[in-house]
């Protein structure tokens, strides 16, 4: 069995290699560190293996003076922040695990906390090798097989393998985060600080406390200067894990009550330096932390909304349908990207975690009626539920993708069991 | 150090590659098939920080004609050499084998005989230049006839067997055998089985070796547990190993 991170189990079984090339000659789909939380990285119905491409995971080259770094599909952040952050290079946009690979950031088109400055991952890379699905190995950039290489950015890994990433790296001032967080009434009140913060910092996001009233901290950041920051590198966080599934019971409404209180409390108005491997990516200190929602597995929903005020109306919904949102996590999107199913587009991101229940799915098709309605979208590399209608209605690029897809892969050949459910892949 | 490194492009041997480029030793990578050494020396080289270069030879186990040849280019593109180690090696199942005389004859071959050829033109060189440290990946497997490991465990006991005896003989003239014993890694190598209790990450094994290679510990099980595994399996008796599938 294989699942997402979201832990809902479907038949299916990793295959590896460090011969990316020869992994991906026959593979109906590739995976990398396995985050997407739904069925993105999931083989379709009929097929069990995936061609896992975590052990390719060279630098195949890095040029100091460009910042532009060449790397195997299979490369992590984690690694690639713990060569480069001592040496001063950042990658331009990340998301907020580490534990994802090169090929996965350009499969989901990532975005990060610096949406509203730098966009996503895809408008960073520079070019792409692919196994297509006629098996040639094609290289594509924005100015050669341009179709194909936008198709890819946020296409799921469906136009292609993705054997070879290169992107450019960001220089920074000093491997420092000076950060500052603030209490805020309401969604709101976060919305407007979201938006008031965009100018001057090029990192923000805010936490909301969906149970508890609505109370938020919003959270900003920016590289330290190199006299405000301390001579020494930061040291690579220690991690503890989750080690058992805990019983379903453990996160409810009330334990999540207690959860958030503690958090508004102990983590508002604060500012200083602070560990970039703490500021963006908080949660990956505890290892297997989706084991806490238990057996039952959970999603992650998240959609963008085009209007500031549309983010009450959608937490008004999430309460009417009693939805408890354990973390309920708020971004400023800018421009909509190149990439042809790139998610983020100018607005507000919601993201909700939701565990898993007989009403998980009418729940889903609630929001994603709404997100319709707002002329917004939801994020393909977090969805489980999502029914195929209603992306169509979300997505007004869709059939220009199909189509690049199709001329590339007139018979499907690259499919993932996410492929099947959204856009109607034969199974 | 100054390190030759047969097999460094995969598994054990790149992650102890890349530990040694990250740790400042100067690194020559040795193998057949030129593309892949050269991306995996600009791997080590990006890992290693302040522009350092990694060069590589070709050098093919199957040919031993070519080992000497080999070890004298490394030895030119680093000025000299004190420490060599073999990565390399073939691998198959055992009902892969069973059904293939061909690649029984080849893995023997390679695994055992033309490892031996290799790592005598190593001493030599080694020897002549005062000393140094010889480092050959064997395997656990080679520590007592299995039946899920009959011919691959057979060429590493002939190997292992090889390295105690170099130790014995030639320790006190200045070469440090280092012989490692790893028990299952997920590596490329092992990527179609089902790890089994134990299990190690090739950069756990790679900072073992290291650690192995900096003590000149003759015999180096990793992960550690390895040792007190196979411990318990050589004593075990020879009726209790013929009912066992392990």
């Amino acid at each position: 069995m294989l699942s997402g991170w979201g832990r809902l189990p479907r038949p299916g079984k990793e295959i590896f290699s460090e011969d990316l090339r020869a992994l991906s000659r026959n593979a109906v789909l590739s995976r990398g560190l396995g985050r997407s939380y739904g069925d993105s990285a999931l083989p379709p119905p009929g097929h069990l293996e995936v061609a896992t491409t975590t052990m390719a995971e060279r630098i195949l080259a890095f040029d100091e003076s460009t910042g532009v770094l060449r790397a195997e599909a299979g490369l992590s952040l984690r690694e690639l922040n713990r060569i480069f952050l001592p040496r001063c290079w950042f990658p331009p946009v990340t998301p907020g695990t580490q534990f994802v690979t090169m090929g996965g950031m350009v499969a989901a088109d990532v975005h990060g906390k610096n949406h509203h400055v730098d966009g996503t991952f895809g408008a960073h890379v520079k070019s792409l090798v692919l196994r297509v699905a006629d098996g040639r190995i094609v290289e594509c950039s924005p100015s050669s097989e341009a179709e194909l290489f936008w198709a890819t950015v946020g296409g799921m890994g469906l136009t292609g393998h993705i054997l070879e990433v290169e992107f450019k790296m960001h220089p920074i001032p000093s491997p420092w985060i000076f950060e500052e967080r603030l209490r805020l009434p309401d969604v709101d009140a976060l919305v407007a600080a979201l938006k008031d913060s965009a100018a001057d910092w090029p990192f923000t996001v805010g936490w909301l406390d969906c149970l508890g009233g609505g109370r938020a901290i919003l959270n900003r950041g920016r590289w330290a200067a190199k006299d405000e920051a301390p001579a020494s590198t930061p040291k690579p966080l220690g991690q503890i894990s989750v080690p058992f599934e805990l019983p379903n019971w453990v996160l409810n409404r009330w334990s999540m009550r207690v959860f958030n209180a503690l958090t508004y409390h102990a983590r508002g108005n604060v500012k200083g330096l602070i560990n970039p491997e703490a500021f963006f990516y908080p949660l990956d200190k505890l290892l297997h932390w989706n084991r806490i929602y238990g057996h039952r597995g959970f999603i992650q929903y998240q959609c963008v909304l085009p209007n500031a005020g549309g983010a009450r109306a959608f937490l008004e919904l999430l309460r009417k349908h009693r939805a408890a949102a354990f973390l309920c996590v708020i971004k400023d999107c800018a421009e909509q990207g190149q990439g042809l199913l790139s998610f983020p587009l100018p607005g507000i991101s919601i993201a909700l975690d939701l565990a898993v229940d007989e009403n998980t799915q009418g729940i889903v098709d609630h929001l994603n009626e709404a997100v319709v309605a707002d002329g917004g979208r939801i994020y393909l590399a977090k969805d489980a539920f999502t029914r195929a209608e209603h992306f169509e209605a979300m997505e007004p690029r869709l059939d220009a993708w199909k189509a690049v897809r199709q001329s590339w892969d007139p018979d499907l050949k690259i499919r993932s069991a996410q492929s099947v459910r959204v856009f109607g892949d034969p199974s | 150090m100054k390190v030759a490194l047969l097999g460094g492009t995969k598994g054990i041997g790149r992650a102890l590659g890349r530990l040694l480029s990250e740790r400042g030793h100067s690194l020559c990578l040795l193998g057949r098939n030129l593309a892949e050494l050269e991306a995996s020396a600009q791997d080590m080289q990006v890992r290693a920080g302040e522009p350092r270069s990694v060069p590589i030879a070709a050098c093919d186990l199957h040919h031993p004609d070519g080992f000497a040849d080999a070890l004298a280019a490394a030895s030119d593109k680093l000025g000299g050499l004190d420490t060599v180690i073999v990565t390399a090696a073939l691998f198959a199942t055992q009902e892969e084998l069973e059904s293939n005389i061909a690649l029984t004859r080849d893995l023997v071959t390679v695994n055992f005989a033309n490892t031996v050829v290799f790592c005598e033109e190593a001493r030599k060189r080694l020897l002549r230049a005062g000393g140094g440290t010889l480092c050959v990946v064997s395997s656990v497997a080679g520590e007592r006839g299995r039946k899920p490991v009959i011919i691959y465990g057979a060429s590493k006991a002939g190997l292992s067997a090889y390295l105690e005896g170099l130790d014995h003989k030639f320790r006190a003239a200045g070469l440090k055998t280092v012989c490692v014993k790893p028990g299952f890694v997920k590596t490329g190598m092992t990527a179609g089985m089902a790890p089994p209790p134990f299990a190690g990450e090739p950069e756990g094994v790679a900072q073992d070796i290291l650690k192995g290679i900096e003590r000149g510990t003759p015999v180096v099980y990793t992960p550690g547990i390895w040792r007190y595994v196979m411990l318990a399996i050589r004593n075990l008796p020879r009726f209790v190993m013929r009912r066992i599938s392990f």
